[in-house]
């Protein structure tokens, strides 16, 4: 047994039993077997998420984590602040965490696996917290705790009023070395991990879902990891995917792409929630795997005191794919003047955002009817609502012979008699006729 | 009498015979006879503005023109929603509007029918009301329910300078709720919004800080009736002069032959 939850503690049930002892006392018990492998995996997921905070992050055992965090505390604008924004974000990875500090990463680790969770600023608060320790939680090998038991001491405080040498000889190095890497005598070099490329993760429920916008939660803590090792990379992703799987063997992959990089747990999960609340799902859900692949980086942001109108224009990305993601993409777009003189061509939709051609064209209206609009003739006119009264014009247009929607017309400025202005063209061409082409809104 | 002068000088104090007092900047809506009528002497921001209008095409854009070019040129994004028609580039080009900063959204429910090319997105319209969607009230429900939430959106992103967005006639009628939510949501920025809706909309409350109704008079002039603005009540109809097309050419022979490109200094 290597843990148990509060249900299993209740019945008697406890850490270091033998699997049979807890079967008599628990008989419904739900044993899973440990998988060190995914174990491994959620720890680096965990150290890519940290990692956000410095880039000094060790791996410790196969549950711990320990940050160099000295170098930040101006950031983020004091220990506790990170200390929090550190318990809700490994909370919101699916983590349970005990946390604590110290001036060095051995008497912060051996704090947080007592469950001491304080947290220690001075070197000289830290030796009266560690005397309290007991030696047992500390991991120490066995053969150590042993000798210790046989000479009378359970605490670190008593471990450290021994004499150093006859310590040194009966327990070994180890724990001498590992008391002065605690107290700051002796130096502790740590392998830093180092923030993957790219990003996979994936959640199984632990039920089965059939309604999309309920796998929103699950897809939310993916992106609190991913977020975090955006952060850490100082990155943001264009493109990401989120895959369903299903049931069956069947997968449904949901691709994402952002106008502009984006960072921001709160951004993705925006955008999903959209996404998803548009989703058919054909099967249930059993598993969501979310994948990014191509990071961008990112410059840094000078912070200001006063917002800068044109500060808030440059968010104008989110905006767009914010109304995309539930829209969709053809029904947000920019405008964009063409080179042409056939009107129904001189224009073309663009990406928001992208510069105009400077073209000059004679009068045109604001509004282009999507496709003209025959108009009937009484005694020579062209009619409406009533007769219309032309006011400008002919602008001869003739153009296009050679792709084949080539047109000849006259068009004329024209009021209507309810008093709108219009802009209607004479086929020239055999056909013949009068029609609407825009208004002059 | 001092001190009364200062009293009277106070922010949350109006007096019935002047125009209220506004908080947010004002932008000159480029007609002076307009901007005399108008609190703060200009279109408000952080705050809605009706315009009502009878039909498409009787300068309703071409009132705002001048405004939207000198947000343009200071580099603000503008926002239109649910067009009517295809707004038409060269004509907002040669107006001063900046392209490049304009984005255009067109909501599935929106007042334009035939869309330009949305394929996905329409399919995604026959999906809502689907069994599996889960149930969730106000927002979701509603005519025009896109457009609502995409003006909303779009003021809450606070990134542009200048929103307009036309609701059609719909059956219900948007409601005041759905209007006042917007007006919270246009208090939370500094943004020029617009609304565009029929006349008939002019019996229904509204919550807008500024309401007007178009009224076509012969030789483009227009009439601007004052329905609703903060402080005194407005009693005429201001005229004015949108210099449109009309003015230029007033003989048209309809059957002579081209004479090339009208002059096109005119802003339609």
């Amino acid at each position: 047994m290597y843990t148990a939850n509060e249900a299993a503690l209740a019945c008697g049930v406890q850490p270091g039993m033998a699997l049979a002892a807890a079967w008599a006392l628990a008989p419904q018990m739900h044993v899973h077997k440990r998988e060190p492998g995914r174990e491994a995996e959620a720890l680096a997921e965990a150290a890519a998420w940290a990692a956000q905070f410095t880039p000094n992050v060790s791996l410790e055992g196969h549950a711990g984590l320990l940050l160099e965090v000295s170098g930040s505390l101006r950031l983020f604008n004091g220990i506790d602040v990170i200390a929090s924004r550190l318990r809700a974000g490994l909370q919101a990875l699916g983590f349970t965490t005990a946390l604590a500090c110290a001036p060095t990463a051995r008497a912060a680790w051996w704090l947080a696996v007592s469950g001491k969770e304080t947290i220690v600023e001075t070197p000289a608060a830290l030796v009266a917290r560690l005397d309290a320790l007991s030696v047992h939680a500390i991991g120490w090998p066995p053969e150590t705790l042993t000798l210790l038991e046989a000479i009378g001491t359970n605490t670190l405080g008593e471990v450290m009023a021994l004499p150093r040498d006859g310590l040194s000889r009966r327990a070994g190095r180890i724990v001498l070395d590992q008391l002065d890497q605690a107290l700051g005598r002796r130096a502790e070099p740590r392998q830093f991990f180092t923030p993957p490329e790219q990003f996979r993760s994936r959640i199984e429920l632990p039920s089965s879902v059939a309604v999309a916008g309920a796998l929103l939660f699950a897809a939310k803590r993916l992106f609190v990891a991913l977020a975090g090792l955006l952060a850490a990379r100082s990155s943001g992703v264009q493109r990401f995917t989120l895959q369903l799987e299903h049931d069956g063997a069947g997968v449904t992959s949901v691709p994402f792409e952002l106008v502009a990089p984006g960072q921001t747990e709160a951004h993705f999960t925006l955008l999903t929630r959209e996404r998803f609340d548009r989703l058919p799902l054909d099967a249930p859900v059993e598993a969501i795997v979310l994948e990014a692949t191509e990071f961008v980086p990112l410059t840094g942001q000078t912070l200001s005191l006063f917002p800068d109108p044109a500060d808030l224009a440059s968010d104008w990305p989110r905006l767009v794919e914010r109304l995309r993601a539930r829209l969709g993409t053809p029904a947000v777009h920019g405008l964009a003047v063409a080179p042409e003189h056939r009107p129904e061509r001189a224009f073309r939709c663009a990406e928001p955002g992208q510069a105009s051609p400077a073209l000059r064209f004679g009068a045109r209206p604001l509004w282009l009817l999507a496709a003209p609009q025959p108009l009937i003739e009484r005694e020579d006119r062209p009619c409406l609502h009533g007769p219309l009264a032309l006011v400008a014009g002919p602008e001869r247009i003739e153009s296009g012979w050679w792709d084949g929607t080539d047109i000849a017309r006259d068009y004329f400025i024209a009021e209507d008699t309810d008093r709108t202005l219009l802009w209607v063209y004479r086929e020239r061409r055999e056909i013949g006729g009068w029609f609407l082409h825009g208004m002059f809104g | 009498m001092s001190s009364l002068a200062k009293l009277l000088e106070h922010p949350a104090l109006w007096r019935g015979n002047t125009l209220a007092p506004v908080r947010s900047a004002s932008l000159p809506t480029g007609f002076p006879r307009l901007d005399r009528e108008l609190p703060g002497g200009g279109w408000p921001t952080g705050a809605l503005t009706e315009i009502l209008v009878p039909g498409h095409g009787i300068g309703e854009v071409s009132l705002l023109l001048p405004v939207l070019a000198r947000l343009s040129q200071a580099g603000r994004w503008q926002t239109w929603i649910g067009t009517p028609h295809t707004p038409y580039p060269p004509a907002l080009a040669a107006a001063g509007i900046d392209l490049a900063r304009l984005i255009v959204v067109t909501p599935p429910d929106g007042s334009r029918p035939g869309r330009p090319a949305g394929a996905g997105a329409s399919s995604n319209r026959h999906r809502h009301g689907d069994a599996s969607r889960k149930p969730c009230p106000e927002e979701r429900t509603g005519p025009q329910r896109d457009t609502l939430w995409s003006i909303e959106q779009t003021l809450r992103a606070n990134v542009c300078g200048a929103v307009l967005a036309w609701l059609p006639v719909s059956r219900p009628p948007v409601s005041y709720t759905h209007l006042r939510r917007l007006q919270l949501a246009a208090e939370s920025s500094e943004v020029l919004v617009v609304l565009f809706r029929p006349a008939a909309a002019a019996r229904e409350a509204s919550p807008a800080a500024l309401r007007l109704a178009l009224e076509p008079l012969d030789r483009g002039r227009l009439a601007v009736h004052l329905l609703k603005r903060r402080g005194l009540a407005a009693d005429a109809p201001v005229h004015l002069d949108l210099q449109r097309p009309h003015a230029m050419d007033r003989h048209h022979p309809a059957a002579t032959p081209a004479r090339g490109v009208p002059a096109g200094e005119s802003v339609n």
